[in-house]
């Protein structure tokens, strides 16, 4: 338990040691980056869940990304004005459910409150992976993968080819999140600062959150689902219900991300559900060492950044293919656990996450 | 509808069935021998027909197609040697991984070699304004070379897997690798000689379609999708039945076009694959038996 803490205590000091260390070096453009990773670990350490923990594979998590991104963007860009007379409009109005913006040409612009749109985003989520997560997760092995990859490419064909998203543009000038007045979800450069600890807040929150999931009665049920799942079943672990509950939270986990992210970037395309956006958090979920929160959390913070500040130039998606084959092939249990980081580790005195059971 | 249109569509759906059949037989004939699912084997299709294009220049168009199908053959089995072959029994999951790996890698090196364009080879015969006629119907002579050209492979196929002995031995193997050991059969080179196969069949079918659909380094993924969904409608490791489920949902696909955006065409096949994974995951020709025996 204390470890658990001592380790959150650390991760904080290292998020305010960056921040601080960009300050004096003057190069905060870096926190851009940061942020943006961060929301996407958030992805990663839904997916750690899944996959590490209940041992279910899913190639359609950005799908889920996509579907709270995309449902946030829609709801705050669509204009209400034509309809501000009708009863349901004022309704909401009245109840503060709407705000005015103008747009860059002064024109008004009457949509719903991004509050709204989030919780409206997440319900959306929830109900997509409920009546998709039923049906899909009575599967295995190659045919889960299949189906989850197909469940991805039918978002992605969605959003390519409707029109409300934007088909191949996707959906731009999405306005900031005021999550509390003064604090707000935005792109601005005056904001950058802020929104690296608003990112990294809901990061440290997530993994917290998982950390005591994990150690709770869910958590040992989950393992046991991984272990032997029918063993778990005659033990009197309702599996099912466990797989599907914690499908439903990983996908909540990347609907809040895509949520977050399409505000601070102002707007979202369909590359976002793309297939290797699937297959890179799994790459990055694998790298980690499957079922390890801080691997899952330290590789996504590093790929991400490197990757979103372009240093695999036009090798991106090769670098990912690469990660998955040598992980899969060489060190299965995830880069921190190789044998040489291990005897590093006990060179440094640093016991964090020993075994298999994550952080503790 | 007329009916010479109907039988437009029902021609276009042949055509891409049997293409998606293909791609399904390479899938079962590395699932029998191993358990897995070779999620690059939508790349082989890529790989056969861009090599056979980057050849063409050089040689006669049919010699560049046998080379290309053989080069194929080949980084297959290297595939297998260098990737699966040493692996102790891995799991089902880290075999997932390693093989989609693998589709990515093939695909950014394809991008690297040949870039975004898009290719074809030249028609067989004709060019693409050239038809036969069936009474009002009119067919590109390249569609006869792609049923023509595939059926006959089917049929090799069978008869391979039937009368040849190192086609028995294969199917042995994938009846119970450890009896079929005990008998003397060297069961890691069967597995690699089933990559060769599916990495074979997918080059040729890429090479015959590749005319009428025309090649790109990013075909394979979308194949992939269809070919596994053939592959699960007639039942995972039944090739005949691919062939049937194959022409079924090539039909399905081309008649969907007609009252859909053609946007929405690929999310046709996929509902389709998701429905059947839901409901029948023992495929439409699998007996209640055999899918209690099973795990999906």
């Amino acid at each position: 338990m204390r470890g658990r803490y001592l380790h959150i205590t650390l991760l904080s000091i290292f998020v305010v040691a960056v921040q601080v260390i960009t300050q004096i070096t003057d190069t905060t453009y870096y926190l851009t980056q940061l942020t943006m990773a961060a929301y996407y670990s958030l992805v990663i350490l839904g997916l750690t869940l899944l996959m590490g923990y209940a041992g279910q594979i899913s190639l359609g998590h950005a799908g889920f990304f996509a579907i709270g991104g995309y449902t946030s963007a829609v709801l705050t860009t669509y204009n209400l004005i034509p309809y501000k007379e009708k009863a349901i409009v004022k309704v909401m109005a009245s109840m503060g459910m709407l705000q005015m913006r103008e747009d860059l040409y002064g024109g008004q612009i009457l949509n719903l409150h991004p509050w709204i749109a989030f919780l409206l985003a997440i319900a959306i989520t929830v109900a997509v992976a409920y009546v998709i997560g039923i049906p899909v997760l009575k599967l295995k092995g190659h045919y889960l993968a299949m189906a989850t990859l197909g469940f991805g490419i039918i978002i992605y064909r969605i959003v390519l080819g409707t029109p409300l998203f934007g088909e191949a543009d996707g959906i731009s000038d999405v306005p900031a999140f005021g999550l509390l007045p003064g604090i707000e979800v935005s792109g601005d450069m005056s904001m950058r600062i802020q929104n690296y600890y608003i990112a990294w807040v809901i990061v440290i929150v997530a993994v917290l959150l998982l950390l005591n999931l994990i150690d709770s009665r869910v958590g040992r049920a989950l393992r046991a689902i991984h272990g032997a799942e029918d063993a778990a079943d005659a033990m009197g672990v309702n599996t099912a219900e466990y797989k599907l509950k914690t499908f439903i939270l990983s996908a909540v986990f990347a609907a809040t991300a895509g949520v977050f992210l399409t505000h601070f970037n102002g707007g979202i395309g369909p590359s976002e559900a793309s297939v290797m956006k699937s297959v890179r958090y799994v790459a990055i979920v694998a790298a980690g060492g499957m079922a390890s929160i801080w691997g899952a959390l330290t590789m996504a913070a590093v790929l991400n950044f490197l990757s979103l500040r372009g240093y695999f130039g036009s090798y991106d998606d090769a670098v990912f293919g690469a990660i998955l084959i040598v992980i899969m092939l060489f060190a299965p249990e995830g880069i921190l656990r190789l044998p040489v980081m291990k005897n590093i580790q006990r060179l440094l005195r640093f016991k964090p996450s020993e075994g298999s059971d994550g952080a503790s | 509808m007329s009916v010479e249109l109907f039988f437009q569509y029902i021609v276009a759906g042949i055509t891409y069935g049997i293409i998606y059949a293909i791609v399904a037989i390479g899938f079962n004939i590395i699932y029998n021998t191993t358990g897995i699912i070779n999620f690059a084997q939508g790349e082989f299709v890529m790989l056969g027909s861009m090599i056979a294009i980057s050849l063409t220049p050089y040689m006669p168009l049919l010699l560049a197609i046998i080379l290309a199908v053989i080069i194929t053959m080949l980084i297959g089995a290297l595939i297998e040697i260098l990737f699966i072959r040493w692996l102790d029994s891995p799991s089902v999951l880290r075999m997932i991984i390693i093989t989609i790996g693998l589709s990515i890698l093939i695909r950014e090196v394809a991008l690297a070699i040949w870039g975004e364009n898009v290719r074809a080879l030249p028609y067989f015969t004709g060019n693409e304004v050239s038809s036969i006629s069936f009474g009002g119907v009119h067919i590109s002579p390249q569609v006869l070379w792609v049923i023509g050209v595939c059926t006959v492979m089917v049929l090799i196929l069978q008869a391979f897997f039937k009368f040849t002995m190192v086609g028995r031995q294969m199917r042995a193997c994938a009846a119970n690798r450890e009896a079929a050991r005990l008998c003397g059969i060297n069961a890691k080179n069967m597995v690699t000689l089933s990559f060769m196969l599916s990495a074979g069949i997918g080059a040729v079918a890429g090479c015959v379609v590749s005319p009428i659909t025309y090649s790109q380094y990013n075909m394979g993924t979308g194949l992939a999708i269809k070919g596994f969904t053939v592959a699960i409608l007639g039942g995972l490791g039944n090739s005949m039945a691919a062939v049937v489920a194959g022409l079924l949902l090539g039909t399905i696909e081309s008649f969907s076009i007609w009252i859909m955006p053609t946007a929405y065409k690929d999310a046709i096949s996929i509902s389709i694959l998701l429905l059947i994974l839901f409901l029948r995951p023992g495929g439409l020709f699998g007996s209640k038996e055999e899918m209690t025996l099973k795990e999906f």
